[in-house]
Protein backbone atom coordinates (compact mmCIF):
# COMPACT_ATOMS: atom_id res chain seq x y z
CA UNK A 1 0.00 0.00 0.00
CA UNK A 2 2.75 2.29 0.92
CA UNK A 3 4.27 2.49 -2.45
CA UNK A 4 1.41 3.97 -4.12
CA UNK A 5 0.34 7.10 -5.61
CA UNK A 6 -2.87 9.41 -4.62
CA UNK A 7 -2.95 9.09 -8.81
CA UNK A 8 -2.78 4.82 -8.93
CA UNK A 9 -5.67 5.23 -5.64
CA UNK A 10 -8.06 7.23 -7.09
CA UNK A 11 -7.72 5.22 -10.64
CA UNK A 12 -8.24 2.06 -8.99
CA UNK A 13 -10.80 2.76 -6.78
CA UNK A 14 -12.49 4.31 -10.21
CA UNK A 15 -11.53 1.27 -12.54
CA UNK A 16 -13.09 -1.39 -9.59
CA UNK A 17 -9.72 -2.57 -8.71
CA UNK A 18 -10.05 -1.86 -4.99
CA UNK A 19 -12.88 -0.11 -2.86
CA UNK A 20 -12.08 3.45 -0.65
CA UNK A 21 -12.79 1.10 2.22
CA UNK A 22 -10.45 -0.94 1.17
CA UNK A 23 -7.75 1.66 0.94
CA UNK A 24 -8.52 3.79 4.17
CA UNK A 25 -8.50 0.42 6.38
CA UNK A 26 -5.25 -0.70 4.58
CA UNK A 27 -3.67 2.89 5.76
CA UNK A 28 -5.36 2.74 8.97
CA UNK A 29 -3.46 -0.49 9.57
CA UNK A 30 -0.26 0.92 8.30
CA UNK A 31 -0.73 3.49 10.94
CA UNK A 32 -1.64 1.44 13.71
CA UNK A 33 1.37 -1.09 12.61
CA UNK A 34 4.16 1.80 12.87
CA UNK A 35 2.93 4.73 13.93
CA UNK A 36 4.16 3.82 17.56
CA UNK A 37 7.81 4.38 16.25
CA UNK A 38 7.02 7.11 14.32
CA UNK A 39 4.53 9.33 16.01
CA UNK A 40 3.23 11.28 13.30
CA UNK A 41 -0.01 11.59 14.25
CA UNK A 42 -1.49 13.37 17.04
CA UNK A 43 -5.06 12.56 16.18
CA UNK A 44 -6.26 9.65 13.66
CA UNK A 45 -9.82 9.99 11.93
CA UNK A 46 -10.60 6.54 11.42
CA UNK A 47 -14.16 6.41 12.28
CA UNK A 48 -14.76 9.60 9.74
CA UNK A 49 -12.63 8.29 6.88
CA UNK A 50 -14.10 5.18 6.88
CA UNK A 51 -17.42 7.27 6.68
CA UNK A 52 -16.13 8.75 3.90
CA UNK A 53 -14.99 5.92 2.26
CA UNK A 54 -18.16 4.46 2.04
CA UNK A 55 -19.89 7.83 0.51
CA UNK A 56 -16.96 7.19 -2.25
CA UNK A 57 -17.48 3.24 -2.80
CA UNK A 58 -21.44 4.44 -2.75
CA UNK A 59 -20.88 6.69 -5.55
CA UNK A 60 -22.15 10.13 -3.50
CA UNK A 61 -18.27 11.31 -3.84
CA UNK A 62 -16.59 11.84 -6.84
CA UNK A 63 -13.39 13.69 -8.19
CA UNK A 64 -9.69 13.71 -8.93
CA UNK A 65 -8.96 12.33 -5.59
CA UNK A 66 -12.37 10.07 -4.82
CA UNK A 67 -11.27 7.89 -1.83
CA UNK A 68 -7.27 8.88 -1.49
CA UNK A 69 -6.34 9.51 2.44
CA UNK A 70 -4.48 12.93 2.77
CA UNK A 71 -3.36 13.88 6.56
CA UNK A 72 -3.80 17.27 7.62
CA UNK A 73 -0.81 19.32 9.68
CA UNK A 74 -2.68 20.07 12.53
CA UNK A 75 -2.52 24.08 12.12
CA UNK A 76 -5.59 23.63 9.58
CA UNK A 77 -8.90 23.93 11.18
CA UNK A 78 -11.14 20.81 10.45
CA UNK A 79 -14.78 21.72 11.96
CA UNK A 80 -15.45 19.97 15.13
CA UNK A 81 -12.35 17.90 15.25
CA UNK A 82 -9.64 19.19 17.78
CA UNK A 83 -6.70 21.56 16.57
CA UNK A 84 -3.96 22.07 18.67
CA UNK A 85 -1.65 23.52 16.24
CA UNK A 86 1.34 21.13 18.94
CA UNK A 87 0.53 23.68 21.60
CA UNK A 88 -1.43 23.61 25.00
CA UNK A 89 -2.66 26.91 25.13
CA UNK A 90 -5.08 25.46 22.16
CA UNK A 91 -6.57 22.64 24.55
CA UNK A 92 -9.44 21.18 23.81
CA UNK A 93 -10.77 23.82 21.11
CA UNK A 94 -12.69 22.60 18.58
CA UNK A 95 -12.69 24.58 15.24
CA UNK A 96 -16.44 25.89 14.20
CA UNK A 97 -15.17 25.94 10.85
CA UNK A 98 -13.17 24.10 7.89
CA UNK A 99 -9.99 25.54 6.03
CA UNK A 100 -10.73 26.52 2.34
CA UNK A 101 -7.79 24.20 1.27
CA UNK A 102 -9.24 20.58 3.17
CA UNK A 103 -12.98 21.70 2.11
CA UNK A 104 -11.50 21.61 -1.40
CA UNK A 105 -9.61 18.48 -1.30
CA UNK A 106 -12.58 16.77 0.51
CA UNK A 107 -14.92 18.02 -2.60
CA UNK A 108 -12.22 16.45 -4.55
CA UNK A 109 -12.81 12.83 -2.98
CA UNK A 110 -9.53 13.70 -0.89
CA UNK A 111 -10.52 11.71 2.72
CA UNK A 112 -8.56 13.22 5.84
CA UNK A 113 -7.23 9.99 7.34
CA UNK A 114 -5.73 12.12 10.65
CA UNK A 115 -4.15 15.27 12.39
CA UNK A 116 -0.26 15.35 12.30
CA UNK A 117 2.57 16.28 14.70
CA UNK A 118 4.34 19.86 13.92
CA UNK A 119 6.60 22.65 16.10
CA UNK A 120 4.17 24.63 18.36
CA UNK A 121 2.41 27.45 15.77
CA UNK A 122 4.82 26.15 13.36
CA UNK A 123 7.74 27.47 15.00
CA UNK A 124 10.89 25.44 14.28
CA UNK A 125 12.56 23.07 11.77
CA UNK A 126 12.62 19.77 13.38
CA UNK A 127 8.99 18.87 15.23
CA UNK A 128 10.74 18.74 18.44
CA UNK A 129 9.06 21.45 19.22
CA UNK A 130 5.89 20.39 19.76
CA UNK A 131 3.76 19.93 23.22
CA UNK A 132 3.12 16.92 22.28
CA UNK A 133 6.31 15.45 21.70
CA UNK A 134 9.11 14.95 18.69
CA UNK A 135 8.01 12.68 15.53
CA UNK A 136 10.54 10.69 14.57
CA UNK A 137 11.95 10.38 10.67
CA UNK A 138 11.03 7.24 9.37
CA UNK A 139 13.95 6.99 7.57
CA UNK A 140 15.70 6.27 10.91
CA UNK A 141 14.15 7.13 13.99
CA UNK A 142 17.07 8.54 16.11
CA UNK A 143 16.85 11.50 13.73
CA UNK A 144 14.39 14.42 13.48
CA UNK A 145 11.66 14.39 10.60
CA UNK A 146 12.63 18.62 9.81
CA UNK A 147 10.04 20.59 10.72
CA UNK A 148 7.74 22.35 11.11
CA UNK A 149 5.61 20.16 9.30
CA UNK A 150 7.69 16.77 10.25
CA UNK A 151 4.45 14.32 11.03
CA UNK A 152 2.86 15.55 7.54
CA UNK A 153 6.17 14.49 5.71
CA UNK A 154 6.58 11.57 7.89
CA UNK A 155 3.14 9.95 7.55
CA UNK A 156 4.05 10.31 3.55
CA UNK A 157 7.67 8.97 4.28
CA UNK A 158 6.10 6.23 6.79
CA UNK A 159 3.13 5.87 3.98
CA UNK A 160 0.52 5.93 6.59
CA UNK A 161 -1.19 8.10 3.86
CA UNK A 162 -0.12 8.64 0.07
CA UNK A 163 -0.28 13.03 0.15
CA UNK A 164 -0.58 15.45 3.30
CA UNK A 165 -1.11 19.18 3.47
CA UNK A 166 1.81 21.27 5.58
CA UNK A 167 2.38 24.72 5.63
CA UNK A 168 5.68 26.62 4.63
CA UNK A 169 6.58 30.31 6.27
CA UNK A 170 10.34 29.88 6.27
CA UNK A 171 10.72 26.08 4.80
CA UNK A 172 8.40 24.01 6.85
CA UNK A 173 7.19 22.00 3.80
CA UNK A 174 10.61 21.92 1.99
CA UNK A 175 12.66 21.38 4.36
CA UNK A 176 11.09 18.30 5.93
CA UNK A 177 10.52 16.59 2.62
CA UNK A 178 13.93 16.49 2.12
CA UNK A 179 15.28 15.55 5.50
CA UNK A 180 12.09 12.55 4.46
CA UNK A 181 12.46 11.76 1.58
CA UNK A 182 9.60 12.79 -0.44
CA UNK A 183 8.17 15.91 -2.48
CA UNK A 184 7.04 18.91 -0.72
CA UNK A 185 5.97 21.86 -2.47
CA UNK A 186 5.42 25.73 -1.56
CA UNK A 187 2.89 27.84 -3.58
CA UNK A 188 2.76 30.92 -4.75
CA UNK A 189 1.92 33.00 -1.81
CA UNK A 190 -1.86 33.30 -2.41
CA UNK A 191 -2.62 30.61 -4.71
CA UNK A 192 -3.81 28.41 -1.97
CA UNK A 193 -6.32 30.34 0.50
CA UNK A 194 -5.01 30.65 4.23
CA UNK A 195 -8.50 31.31 5.83
CA UNK A 196 -8.79 27.93 8.15
CA UNK A 197 -4.78 28.16 8.65
CA UNK A 198 -3.74 29.16 12.33
CA UNK A 199 -1.71 32.12 11.74
CA UNK A 200 2.09 32.04 12.01
CA UNK A 201 4.01 35.07 9.84
CA UNK A 202 0.61 36.08 7.54
CA UNK A 203 2.79 37.53 4.43
CA UNK A 204 4.80 34.71 4.80
CA UNK A 205 2.54 31.59 5.55
CA UNK A 206 1.14 29.63 2.81
CA UNK A 207 -0.09 25.67 2.54
CA UNK A 208 1.18 23.05 0.32
CA UNK A 209 1.06 19.36 -0.68
CA UNK A 210 3.20 16.50 0.45
CA UNK A 211 3.55 13.29 -2.02
CA UNK A 212 5.91 10.74 -3.44
CA UNK A 213 5.86 12.15 -6.90
CA UNK A 214 5.77 15.63 -8.30
CA UNK A 215 2.38 14.54 -10.20
CA UNK A 216 0.52 14.02 -7.23
CA UNK A 217 1.45 17.25 -5.73
CA UNK A 218 0.43 18.89 -8.64
CA UNK A 219 -2.75 16.95 -8.72
CA UNK A 220 -3.20 18.00 -4.64
CA UNK A 221 -2.04 21.36 -5.43
CA UNK A 222 -5.01 22.01 -8.37
CA UNK A 223 -7.64 20.29 -6.39
CA UNK A 224 -7.62 23.25 -3.67
CA UNK A 225 -5.64 25.99 -5.38
CA UNK A 226 -7.53 29.04 -6.53
CA UNK A 227 -9.56 32.06 -4.97
CA UNK A 228 -11.19 32.20 -2.25
CA UNK A 229 -13.11 35.38 -1.35
CA UNK A 230 -12.80 34.14 2.51
CA UNK A 231 -8.74 35.24 2.48
CA UNK A 232 -8.23 38.92 1.27
CA UNK A 233 -4.55 38.12 -0.04
CA UNK A 234 -6.20 35.37 -2.30
CA UNK A 235 -4.67 35.57 -5.77
CA UNK A 236 -7.76 36.22 -8.66
CA UNK A 237 -5.02 34.62 -11.45
CA UNK A 238 -6.36 31.58 -13.34
CA UNK A 239 -4.56 28.42 -11.81
CA UNK A 240 -4.09 27.03 -15.72
CA UNK A 241 -3.02 23.37 -15.78
CA UNK A 242 -0.54 22.46 -13.05
CA UNK A 243 -1.25 18.43 -13.57
CA UNK A 244 -1.13 18.90 -17.46
CA UNK A 245 2.26 20.27 -17.20
CA UNK A 246 3.88 16.93 -16.13
CA UNK A 247 5.72 15.30 -19.25
CA UNK A 248 5.60 18.70 -20.74
CA UNK A 249 9.77 18.28 -20.35
CA UNK A 250 12.62 20.94 -19.96
CA UNK A 251 12.91 21.66 -23.51
CA UNK A 252 14.25 25.65 -23.59
CA UNK A 253 14.10 25.82 -19.78
CA UNK A 254 17.11 27.79 -18.28
CA UNK A 255 18.53 26.48 -15.31
CA UNK A 256 20.65 28.69 -13.20
CA UNK A 257 22.49 27.62 -9.45
CA UNK A 258 22.74 30.18 -6.74
CA UNK A 259 25.63 30.37 -5.60
CA UNK A 260 24.99 31.85 -2.09
CA UNK A 261 22.98 28.69 -1.64
CA UNK A 262 25.87 26.30 -2.60
CA UNK A 263 28.63 27.33 -0.94
CA UNK A 264 30.60 26.04 2.91
CA UNK A 265 27.05 26.07 4.26
CA UNK A 266 25.95 22.67 2.67
CA UNK A 267 27.16 19.33 3.83
CA UNK A 268 29.50 17.82 1.64
CA UNK A 269 27.27 15.23 0.64
CA UNK A 270 24.49 17.15 0.17
CA UNK A 271 26.48 19.36 -1.99
CA UNK A 272 27.80 16.35 -4.14
CA UNK A 273 24.48 14.44 -4.14
CA UNK A 274 22.93 18.01 -5.44
CA UNK A 275 25.66 18.25 -8.19
CA UNK A 276 25.13 14.84 -9.85
CA UNK A 277 21.30 16.11 -9.91
CA UNK A 278 21.66 18.89 -11.78
CA UNK A 279 24.27 16.95 -14.35
CA UNK A 280 23.58 17.38 -17.83
CA UNK A 281 21.27 20.29 -17.59
CA UNK A 282 23.68 22.67 -18.30
CA UNK A 283 22.46 24.90 -15.51
CA UNK A 284 24.32 28.47 -15.54
CA UNK A 285 25.35 30.14 -11.80
CA UNK A 286 24.01 32.80 -10.59
CA UNK A 287 24.24 35.41 -7.34
CA UNK A 288 22.10 37.02 -5.55
CA UNK A 289 24.48 38.81 -2.57
CA UNK A 290 20.97 40.05 -0.75
CA UNK A 291 20.78 36.11 0.46
CA UNK A 292 23.74 36.23 2.81
CA UNK A 293 21.05 38.35 4.71
CA UNK A 294 17.63 36.70 4.12
CA UNK A 295 17.65 34.32 7.20
CA UNK A 296 18.85 37.26 9.41
CA UNK A 297 15.46 39.25 8.10
CA UNK A 298 13.51 36.79 8.02
CA UNK A 299 14.12 36.12 11.99
CA UNK A 300 12.71 39.17 12.32
CA UNK A 301 10.02 39.31 9.91
CA UNK A 302 8.72 35.97 10.96
CA UNK A 303 8.28 36.84 14.80
CA UNK A 304 7.27 40.41 14.35
CA UNK A 305 4.03 38.90 12.63
CA UNK A 306 3.98 36.03 15.13
CA UNK A 307 4.11 38.54 18.21
CA UNK A 308 1.34 40.12 16.52
CA UNK A 309 -0.94 36.72 15.46
CA UNK A 310 -0.37 34.92 18.81
CA UNK A 311 -1.67 37.83 20.92
CA UNK A 312 -5.07 36.39 20.00
CA UNK A 313 -4.09 33.52 22.55
CA UNK A 314 -5.39 35.16 25.96
CA UNK A 315 -7.25 32.89 27.73
CA UNK A 316 -10.52 34.87 26.60
CA UNK A 317 -12.00 33.26 24.05
CA UNK A 318 -10.90 29.87 23.23
CA UNK A 319 -8.14 26.86 24.54
CA UNK A 320 -6.94 27.17 28.04
CA UNK A 321 -7.18 29.83 30.60
CA UNK A 322 -5.26 29.72 34.25
CA UNK A 323 -7.40 31.79 36.40
CA UNK A 324 -6.41 34.91 38.24
CA UNK A 325 -7.37 37.84 40.00
CA UNK A 326 -7.82 39.91 37.35
CA UNK A 327 -7.74 39.55 33.45
CA UNK A 328 -4.31 41.05 32.66
CA UNK A 329 -2.77 38.15 35.09
CA UNK A 330 -4.84 35.51 33.76
CA UNK A 331 -3.62 36.31 30.64
CA UNK A 332 0.03 36.67 31.31
CA UNK A 333 -0.28 33.31 33.22
CA UNK A 334 -2.35 31.48 30.54
CA UNK A 335 0.45 32.62 28.01
CA UNK A 336 3.21 31.21 30.54
CA UNK A 337 1.48 28.16 30.96
CA UNK A 338 -0.02 27.10 27.39
CA UNK A 339 3.67 28.47 25.06
CA UNK A 340 6.58 26.31 24.47
CA UNK A 341 10.09 27.74 24.69
CA UNK A 342 10.11 28.41 21.34
CA UNK A 343 7.27 29.85 21.18
CA UNK A 344 7.64 32.52 24.16
CA UNK A 345 11.36 33.01 22.48
CA UNK A 346 9.59 33.85 19.00
CA UNK A 347 7.03 35.99 20.57
CA UNK A 348 9.88 37.98 22.59
CA UNK A 349 11.86 38.67 19.88
CA UNK A 350 8.81 39.98 17.61
CA UNK A 351 7.89 42.24 20.22
CA UNK A 352 11.34 43.72 21.03
CA UNK A 353 12.02 44.28 17.00
CA UNK A 354 8.53 45.96 16.98
CA UNK A 355 9.42 48.21 20.05
CA UNK A 356 9.50 51.78 20.28
CA UNK A 357 13.38 52.42 19.42
CA UNK A 358 14.29 49.60 17.47
CA UNK A 359 11.28 49.09 14.82
CA UNK A 360 13.45 50.50 12.53
CA UNK A 361 16.93 49.33 12.76
CA UNK A 362 15.09 45.87 12.85
CA UNK A 363 11.99 45.46 11.35
CA UNK A 364 12.18 48.42 9.11
CA UNK A 365 15.53 47.37 7.89
CA UNK A 366 14.57 43.55 7.53
CA UNK A 367 11.56 44.64 5.33
CA UNK A 368 14.27 46.16 3.08
CA UNK A 369 16.05 43.07 3.16
CA UNK A 370 12.85 41.83 1.61
CA UNK A 371 12.96 44.30 -0.83
CA UNK A 372 16.46 43.43 -2.08
CA UNK A 373 15.96 39.23 -2.42
CA UNK A 374 12.46 39.64 -4.82
CA UNK A 375 14.89 42.13 -6.83
CA UNK A 376 17.53 39.94 -6.70
CA UNK A 377 15.10 37.22 -7.42
CA UNK A 378 13.50 39.20 -10.19
CA UNK A 379 17.30 40.22 -11.97
CA UNK A 380 17.98 35.77 -12.12
CA UNK A 381 14.61 35.09 -13.39
CA UNK A 382 15.89 37.50 -16.39
CA UNK A 383 18.12 35.03 -16.97
CA UNK A 384 17.05 31.58 -15.84
CA UNK A 385 13.40 30.41 -15.84
CA UNK A 386 14.44 27.61 -12.42
CA UNK A 387 16.69 28.37 -10.05
CA UNK A 388 18.19 25.32 -8.39
CA UNK A 389 19.83 24.69 -4.77
CA UNK A 390 19.81 21.90 -1.90
CA UNK A 391 16.84 22.09 -0.19
CA UNK A 392 18.89 21.88 3.72
CA UNK A 393 21.99 22.06 3.87
CA UNK A 394 22.18 18.97 5.84
CA UNK A 395 20.81 15.61 5.48
CA UNK A 396 18.47 14.60 9.20
CA UNK A 397 20.01 15.23 12.25
CA UNK A 398 19.77 13.85 15.71
CA UNK A 399 17.27 14.14 18.25
CA UNK A 400 18.46 16.30 20.38
CA UNK A 401 21.50 17.50 18.37
CA UNK A 402 20.25 21.41 17.82
CA UNK A 403 17.85 22.19 20.48
CA UNK A 404 19.95 24.17 22.95
CA UNK A 405 21.31 26.27 20.14
CA UNK A 406 18.66 28.39 18.33
CA UNK A 407 20.88 29.91 15.61
CA UNK A 408 21.78 26.43 14.53
CA UNK A 409 18.12 25.47 14.80
CA UNK A 410 17.38 28.25 12.18
CA UNK A 411 20.20 27.58 10.03
CA UNK A 412 18.47 24.34 8.60
CA UNK A 413 16.13 27.16 6.50
CA UNK A 414 19.21 28.66 4.95
CA UNK A 415 18.22 27.93 1.50
CA UNK A 416 14.40 27.44 1.66
CA UNK A 417 13.83 31.13 3.03
CA UNK A 418 14.74 33.59 0.17
CA UNK A 419 10.97 32.05 -1.82
CA UNK A 420 9.25 32.75 1.66
CA UNK A 421 10.57 36.48 1.25
CA UNK A 422 9.50 36.90 -2.13
CA UNK A 423 6.16 34.50 -2.17
CA UNK A 424 7.32 32.98 -5.31
CA UNK A 425 6.91 28.63 -5.64
CA UNK A 426 9.57 26.26 -5.13
CA UNK A 427 9.28 22.59 -4.76
CA UNK A 428 11.73 19.91 -3.27
CA UNK A 429 12.60 16.37 -4.58
CA UNK A 430 14.69 13.58 -3.45
CA UNK A 431 18.34 13.32 -5.11
CA UNK A 432 19.85 10.64 -3.65
CA UNK A 433 20.94 9.68 -0.10
CA UNK A 434 23.82 10.51 2.17
CA UNK A 435 26.73 7.49 3.28
CA UNK A 436 24.52 6.84 6.17
CA UNK A 437 21.39 6.36 4.04
CA UNK A 438 19.17 9.39 5.08
CA UNK A 439 17.58 11.55 2.16
CA UNK A 440 18.78 14.21 0.52
CA UNK A 441 16.48 16.80 -1.51
CA UNK A 442 17.14 19.19 -3.91
CA UNK A 443 15.46 22.21 -4.52
CA UNK A 444 13.39 24.19 -7.41
CA UNK A 445 12.01 27.81 -7.78
CA UNK A 446 10.04 29.56 -10.22
CA UNK A 447 9.08 32.97 -10.71
CA UNK A 448 5.44 34.12 -8.93
CA UNK A 449 2.51 31.97 -10.62
CA UNK A 450 4.80 29.71 -12.89
CA UNK A 451 3.93 26.79 -10.65
CA UNK A 452 3.11 25.02 -14.39
CA UNK A 453 6.42 25.37 -14.95
CA UNK A 454 7.82 24.69 -11.60
CA UNK A 455 5.58 20.96 -11.78
CA UNK A 456 6.89 20.69 -15.68
CA UNK A 457 10.86 20.87 -15.01
CA UNK A 458 10.32 18.97 -11.26
CA UNK A 459 8.91 15.99 -12.91
CA UNK A 460 11.42 15.63 -15.56
CA UNK A 461 14.10 16.14 -12.74
CA UNK A 462 12.55 13.17 -10.92
CA UNK A 463 12.28 10.89 -13.70
CA UNK A 464 16.25 11.39 -14.46
CA UNK A 465 17.07 11.00 -10.86
CA UNK A 466 14.70 8.14 -10.41
CA UNK A 467 14.93 8.24 -6.67
CA UNK A 468 13.98 4.56 -5.33
CA UNK A 469 14.95 4.38 -1.74
CA UNK A 470 12.43 3.62 0.92
CA UNK A 471 12.38 3.85 4.31
CA UNK A 472 13.16 0.24 6.55
CA UNK A 473 10.01 0.98 8.78
CA UNK A 474 7.79 0.70 5.27
CA UNK A 475 8.95 -2.96 4.78
CA UNK A 476 10.46 -1.54 1.30
CA UNK A 477 14.03 -2.70 0.92
CA UNK A 478 16.78 -1.63 3.27
CA UNK B 1 24.03 43.03 20.99
CA UNK B 2 23.62 43.02 24.87
CA UNK B 3 19.81 42.56 26.55
CA UNK B 4 19.28 42.83 30.19
CA UNK B 5 16.96 41.23 32.15
CA UNK B 6 14.93 44.53 32.80
CA UNK B 7 15.07 45.04 28.87
CA UNK B 8 13.42 41.00 28.95
CA UNK B 9 11.19 41.96 31.87
CA UNK B 10 9.46 44.94 29.92
CA UNK B 11 9.46 43.45 26.41
CA UNK B 12 7.58 40.30 28.99
CA UNK B 13 5.55 42.80 29.82
CA UNK B 14 4.17 44.17 26.89
CA UNK B 15 4.26 40.57 25.67
CA UNK B 16 1.81 39.44 28.38
CA UNK B 17 4.18 37.11 29.39
CA UNK B 18 5.25 36.20 33.00
CA UNK B 19 8.64 34.57 33.57
CA UNK B 20 10.30 33.59 36.57
CA UNK B 21 14.26 34.86 37.01
CA UNK B 22 15.48 31.43 35.63
CA UNK B 23 13.95 32.18 32.17
CA UNK B 24 14.80 36.19 32.21
CA UNK B 25 18.13 34.90 32.50
CA UNK B 26 17.72 32.49 29.61
CA UNK B 27 16.02 34.76 27.59
CA UNK B 28 18.56 37.57 27.84
CA UNK B 29 20.99 35.30 26.47
CA UNK B 30 18.99 33.69 23.34
CA UNK B 31 17.62 37.19 22.25
CA UNK B 32 21.07 38.87 22.54
CA UNK B 33 22.66 35.98 20.50
CA UNK B 34 19.92 36.33 18.04
CA UNK B 35 19.99 39.90 17.57
CA UNK B 36 23.47 40.13 17.58
CA UNK B 37 23.18 37.91 14.12
CA UNK B 38 20.47 40.01 13.38
CA UNK B 39 22.44 43.19 13.77
CA UNK B 40 24.21 42.48 10.23
CA UNK B 41 21.59 44.21 8.89
CA UNK B 42 20.67 46.85 10.77
CA UNK B 43 24.06 48.44 9.93
CA UNK B 44 23.58 47.99 5.93
CA UNK B 45 23.04 51.05 4.34
CA UNK B 46 19.36 51.17 2.86
CA UNK B 47 18.00 54.32 3.10
CA UNK B 48 17.14 54.48 -0.89
CA UNK B 49 15.43 51.12 -0.35
CA UNK B 50 11.60 50.68 -0.16
CA UNK B 51 10.21 48.32 2.85
CA UNK B 52 8.38 45.41 1.60
CA UNK B 53 5.40 44.30 3.94
CA UNK B 54 4.10 41.83 1.62
CA UNK B 55 5.34 40.00 -1.15
CA UNK B 56 2.27 40.05 -3.57
CA UNK B 57 0.98 43.51 -4.46
CA UNK B 58 -2.76 43.27 -4.11
CA UNK B 59 -5.04 46.75 -3.46
CA UNK B 60 -8.29 47.74 -2.47
CA UNK B 61 -10.12 43.91 -1.93
CA UNK B 62 -13.68 44.99 -1.85
CA UNK B 63 -16.55 42.43 -1.35
CA UNK B 64 -20.10 43.54 -1.50
CA UNK B 65 -21.98 44.87 1.69
CA UNK B 66 -24.55 42.28 2.09
CA UNK B 67 -25.55 39.83 4.85
CA UNK B 68 -23.88 36.46 4.76
CA UNK B 69 -24.50 33.51 6.53
CA UNK B 70 -22.04 33.71 9.52
CA UNK B 71 -21.35 31.99 13.41
CA UNK B 72 -24.22 31.66 15.69
CA UNK B 73 -23.11 33.36 19.30
CA UNK B 74 -24.09 29.95 20.38
CA UNK B 75 -20.91 28.52 18.20
CA UNK B 76 -18.81 31.46 18.75
CA UNK B 77 -19.34 31.27 22.41
CA UNK B 78 -18.50 27.14 22.39
CA UNK B 79 -15.23 27.12 23.10
CA UNK B 80 -14.90 29.75 25.10
CA UNK B 81 -13.39 28.92 28.97
CA UNK B 82 -16.24 31.30 30.49
CA UNK B 83 -19.15 32.43 29.34
CA UNK B 84 -22.60 34.12 30.12
CA UNK B 85 -25.22 35.79 28.25
CA UNK B 86 -23.85 35.57 25.09
CA UNK B 87 -20.65 37.19 25.84
CA UNK B 88 -16.79 35.99 26.68
CA UNK B 89 -16.53 36.27 30.67
CA UNK B 90 -13.48 37.57 32.02
CA UNK B 91 -12.03 38.55 35.58
CA UNK B 92 -12.40 41.74 36.79
CA UNK B 93 -9.94 44.13 34.08
CA UNK B 94 -8.76 46.47 36.65
CA UNK B 95 -5.74 45.14 38.16
CA UNK B 96 -4.93 43.76 41.24
CA UNK B 97 -1.61 44.20 43.17
CA UNK B 98 -0.28 41.28 43.62
CA UNK B 99 2.66 39.83 45.43
CA UNK B 100 6.22 39.96 43.48
CA UNK B 101 4.14 41.73 40.47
Amino acid sequence: MSASTAAAIARSIREGQTTATEVVEAHLAEIERTDGDVRAFLEVLGGTALEQAKAVDAGEVTGPLAGVPIAIKDVLCMEGIATTCGSKILEGWRPPYTATAVRRLVEAGAIPIGKTNMDEFAMGSSTENSAFGPTLNPWSTGHVPGGSSGGSAAAVAAGHAPVSLGSDTGGSIRQPASLCGVVGMKPTYGRVSRYGLVAFASSLDQIGPFSHTVEDAAIVYAAMAGHDPMDSTSLPESVGDPVGAIGRGIEGIRFGVVTELAGDAIEPEVAAAFASAIEGLGAGEVSLPSFDHALSAYYLIAPAEASSNLARFDGVRYGLRIDAADTTAMMRRTREAGFGPEVKRRIMLGTYALSAGYYDAYYGQAQRVRTLVANDFGRAFEDFDILLSPTSPTTAFEIGERTADPLAMYLSDLCTIPANLAGIPAISIPAGVDSRGLPIGLQLMAPALEEERLFAAAAELETRIGFDAKPALTGGAE
Amino acid sequence: MAITPDDVRHVAKLARLDFDEAEVARFAKDLGDILEHASKIAELDLADVEPTAHPIKLENVWRPDELRPSLTPEQALANAPAAEEQKFRVPRILEVEEVGE
